[in-house]
Parts: C-alpha cells; structure tokens; sequence
C-alpha cells in the first residue's frame, strides 16, 4: 500500500517533470477559458452589477453624511470617500469575497480533485490562471459600470497621473491573484473536514470587514488597524483603492504594492504546503 | 399496547409532517458537533461584525442623520433582530436557484403539501439562532441606554415593529425565491432587497437621498422595520417623508411586502418547468 502511494506520487512527479517551456501558454489558454466561461452568465453579470450599485448607493449615502458630521473622516472629503465606496463595490465582484464558493471545494469532496494531481500543470497556479481570467470578465462588465454610475450620482476625485493608474492596475492584479490564493487555501481545509462551509463564512465576514469593505482600515481605531494590518486582507480591497483613488501616491504606494507582493508570496506558499500535505492524505485515503 | 401511540402519530393534525421534517432537522445539525460549533461561532461572528461597523462609524462620528451611538444601537438592534430571526425561518430559499438547476426541487413538487410550506420547513438552520443573539443583546443595550417613556404605548410599539419586521423580511425572502424560477442566473439580483433591504434598514434613513427614501421607505419599505420605530420610541421628529406617528404603520408595510411575496411566488411556479429530469 504504502510503496503503491509513492509510485503514484513518483510517476505524478514525473509527468509533472516533463513540462515544456510553453507552460505560460497552457496558463494564458487556462486564464481565456476562464474569461470565456464567465462570459456565458449574461444575466449573472447584470444582476451583480445591479447589486453592488444598490449597496453602493446606500453605503455611499451613510459615508458621505458621515464625512459631512465628522470634522475630519480620516482624511478624507466627500470625493475621496466616493471613490472609496464605488471603487469597493467595483473590486467586489473580481475579488470575490461574495462570490460562491470555489470549484476546488467540491472536488476535494469528491475526490475529483485527483485527476487535477494527475494533470500535468500545477494545480495551484493553473485554477490561479483560470480564477484571473474569471477576474477579468468580471471588472470590464461589472466594475467599470460601477465606478461610472457612481462617478455621474457622486463625483468621485480620481488621480490625474498615468502613474497612478500603472501602480493601480498592478494592485489590483495583485488583489485578485491574493483573493484566489487565499480561497484556494480555505478550500484545502476541506481534505481534512468534511464541511467547511462554517470556515468559509467566518472567512468571508471577518476578511470583507478586515479589508476594509465596509468602513476604509484607515478608520479604524488604533488597535484594530493593527489587527488588520497583521492580515492579508486590506491588501486584497484597502490596497487596490488607495493605490487607484491616488490616496496613495509615488513612494506610498508602491509600498502598498511591494506589501501586496509580500502577501501573495506567503498566502501562495501557504496554499503550497496544504496542497502537498492534502495530496499525501488523499492517497492514503484513497489507495 | 404500541399501537394507540402509532395511531396518535399518524392521526395528527397537517402540521404533523413539518413538525417531524423540523424535529429530524434539529438533530441532524447536532450530529456534527465540531461542524455545528465552527458554524455557530461564525453565525455569532457576523452579528458581531456586523455590529462592529456600526461601531467603527459611531467611533468616528458624533451624530449620524440625526442619531447619536445609543440611538444607533436601538436602530441595529431593531433591524437586526427581525432579519436574524427572519433568515433562521426562512433564509434557506436562498438555496433555491441551486435546487433548481440540480432538479432536486421535483421531488418537492411530487408530494402532496404545499411547496412554500415545504421548502421552508425543509432546513431550519439553528446556527443563525447565534446571530440573532448578538441583534437581541444590542437590542437590550439599546433599550436600556436610551431615554425613552416607557408606558403602555412603546412596549406595544416595540412588539408590533419586531412582529411585523419578521413578517416584512421573510416576505422579503420569499419575494426573493419566486423571483428565482426566472433569474436562475441572476439569483444574485434579489440579494439586492433581501440583504441591500437587511443593510439598508441598518442604516438613519435620514440620510438617505430621496429617491433611497422612496425605495426603503415604500417599494421595499425596510426603513420601518427599525428607524422609523426608533424615531418614535426616542420623540424625535424623522424626516417629512417618513415622519414618527408612521412607526404604527409597520403591520401595513410587512402586508406590502406579502402582497408582492404572493404575486412572486405565485408567478414563479406557474413558470416553473421542472428540471428536465
């Protein structure tokens, strides 16, 4: 049994070996599909749209009469916490924090996620490929909407520079490749629980708060801006805004994207380990 | 011996077969127990979040549309108990649009009871319970905190406004789910008015624009559920679209939203196809 596992591990290794330089391009089709495949839900897409511009206008409603009670809202004024608000709801639906659950999470539960083993692309980064495909699908149609309606409704100040939007626009790639390593990793949790549908949730509240989504980090007390900071949420929505509002800009901001960075490599390196660690369980589980 | 009891058993009433779904429900979810805890951890975990920007805003800010921290907790404690208590009943017809698109929903239609009755009794999920916990707590605090006239007319007042709130976003859910049979895709177009209705009644209506203020106020009317009866319970005078004396309106804002539950649910079946198994 035990010699049976290391074989399978072992040829698994070596189809894995026998990977061509073209591998970028299997990712880049892997990343079309994705795109493609999200192109398909028309319907989906509107209804996104609609929703996150009816919980932007109530959350742009609350914070714009709280900037005007607040002698001084964290620094900013009625424009910046504007372009915080729709920027937010724009990032919603790329970063997925709402989003339903992975595909992977169904397959660790039935053990499809074997042949995804057996595959000879690296299973992390091929759905990464695939999830940011999904990613961009969802910003053209529903993200820049978004920003739009709320630009007309509530004029929003926006940066000027070329720069800023160069250092945003990596940010944001950023935030989506960490958003997915972090779902990714939660989903991995599942080759050893049977239902993670409690982690997923508890994921999902703490992280969509942590990150700013409902009042910005920079208006947090004290102690829980550190809590925060201390995770990889902010870096997943306060990060891309701040960098894309020109909250922060020139030496700030690229702080932001070297911290994003950072995270993406230790989240990315995490969901490393759990897969190596699931695998070796799954085939002891399944011989 | 046994069989007056059988007998008992098969001669109930017509609830007797949703008490039984609803009993097995109850143990089922106890079965699990590390998974039961984790998801009840998370349920109370959301209540405090929620609450938790609530407090960031109020940590920042002195008034908000006219209300000071205590009068924001009675408003997140009013809302928010009626929407935790209205999803532990009935927010599971969220997971409509997957059971249709799986054609688990046939088997519903194969048996001899009413579908709605059915998919509400089908899952009752006791973890939720946790959240409204957190709601009811600030719910106290709020009462407690804040100076209000206590007599015969706000305790009465308080009682209607959590009733018919219950009512009012249940039928918000239930609105939800007939409009599923159509939006297989777009389920997530509801989540507007179900949990947009649910932030929304969170908020000081006050500080709405106005057409926000029609929308909460009338078409989805959730500003009832908590700010207009917080205005009233703390004599202030409210917006003139949404003035104090309206709190006692709430039960006529909940017929509303059933009267729109009804047409929904009733359309959405009558176009319902069956899964194609």
């Amino acid at each position: 049994m035990r010699g049976n596992v290391a074989g399978d591990g072992g040829l698994a290794f070596a189809v894995r070996r026998r990977r061509k330089p073209g591998a970028f391009r299997v990712y880049w089709t892997l990343a079309r599909a994705g795109f493609k495949r999200q192109a398909q839900y028309k319907l989906a897409m509107f209804a996104g749209l609609f929703t996150n511009c009816v919980f932007g206008f109530v959350r742009a409603a609350v914070m714009v009469a709280a900037v005007r009670a607040a002698g001084d809202f964290g620094g900013y004024d009625e424009g910046t916490i504007g372009a915080y608000v729709w920027l937010s709801q724009a990032l919603l639906g790329a970063t997925q924090f709402m989003g339903p659950q992975i595909d992977l999470v169904d397959r660790i539960k039935t053990g499809d996620v074997a042949i995804d083993f057996l595959r000879p692309i690296d299973v992390q980064l091929g759905y990464l490929a695939t999830d940011m495909g999904r990613a961009a699908c969802t910003f053209l149609p529903r993200g820049v909407p978004s920003i739009a309606i709320g630009a007309a409704t509530f004029g929003l100040s926006m940066p000027s520079t070329p720069v800023a939007y160069l250092l945003g626009l990596i940010s944001v790639l950023l935030a989506v490749a960490l958003s997915f390593l972090c779902l990714f990793a939660v989903a991995l949790i599942g080759f050893w629980v049977v239902e993670i549908r409690g982690i997923r949730v508890l994921y999902q509240i703490v992280g969509t708060f942590l990150a700013g989504l409902f009042v910005p980090v920079h208006m947090f007390p004290d102690w829980l801006r550190v809590v925060a900071m201390s995770t990889p949420f902010p870096s997943i929505l306060q990060a891309p805004i701040d960098t894309l509002s020109g909250r922060a800009a020139g030496t700030d901001a690229l702080i932001i994207v070297v911290l994003q960075g950072f995270w993406v490599l230790v989240i990315g390196l995490l969901g490393r380990v759990l897969l190596r660690a699931g695998q070796r369980r799954l085939e002891v589980q399944g011989g | 011996m046994a069989e007056p009891d059988s007998a008992r058993v098969v001669a109930g009433t017509w609830f007797t077969p949703y008490l039984a779904v609803l009993r097995s429900r109850v143990k089922a979810q106890q079965v699990y127990r590390l998974s039961f805890a984790t998801e009840v951890f998370s349920a109370f975990l959301i209540g405090l979040v929620e609450f938790a920007e609530v407090w960031v805003i109020f940590h920042n800010v002195k008034t908000l549309g006219g209300l000071d921290v205590d009068a924001a907790l009675l408003l997140f404690g009013l809302s928010n108990t009626s929407f935790a208590l209205a999803q532990v009943a009935v927010g599971h017809l969220d997971s409509l649009p997957s059971m249709i698109r799986m054609g688990t929903l046939d088997a519903y239609h194969l048996r001899p009871q009413p579908l709605l009755l059915q998919l509400v009794t089908s899952d009752i999920s006791l973890r939720r319970l946790a959240r409204a916990a957190v709601a009811v707590i600030v719910l106290g605090i709020g009462l407690w905190r804040n100076d209000i006239d206590w007599g015969i007319a706000p305790v009465t007042l308080i009682v209607i406004t959590l009733i018919s709130g219950i009512a009012l976003f249940c039928g918000l859910f239930v609105c939800a789910a007939g409009l599923q049979f159509f939006l297989i895709d777009g389920a997530e177009l509801t989540n507007s008015f179900t949990y947009g209705g649910s932030f929304a009644a969170m908020q000081p209506a006050s500080v709405f624009p106005t057409p926000l203020k029609l929308l909460f106020g009338f078409a989805i009317p959730v500003a009832f559920t908590a700010y207009v009866p917080t205005i009233a319970l703390l004599g202030l005078p409210g917006p003139p679209l949404l003035p104090a004396w309206s709190a006692w309106l709430t039960p006529l804002a909940a017929a509303w939203v059933w009267l729109l539950a009804s047409a929904a649910w009733r359309v959405g079946t009558r176009h319902y196809q069956g899964g194609g198994g």
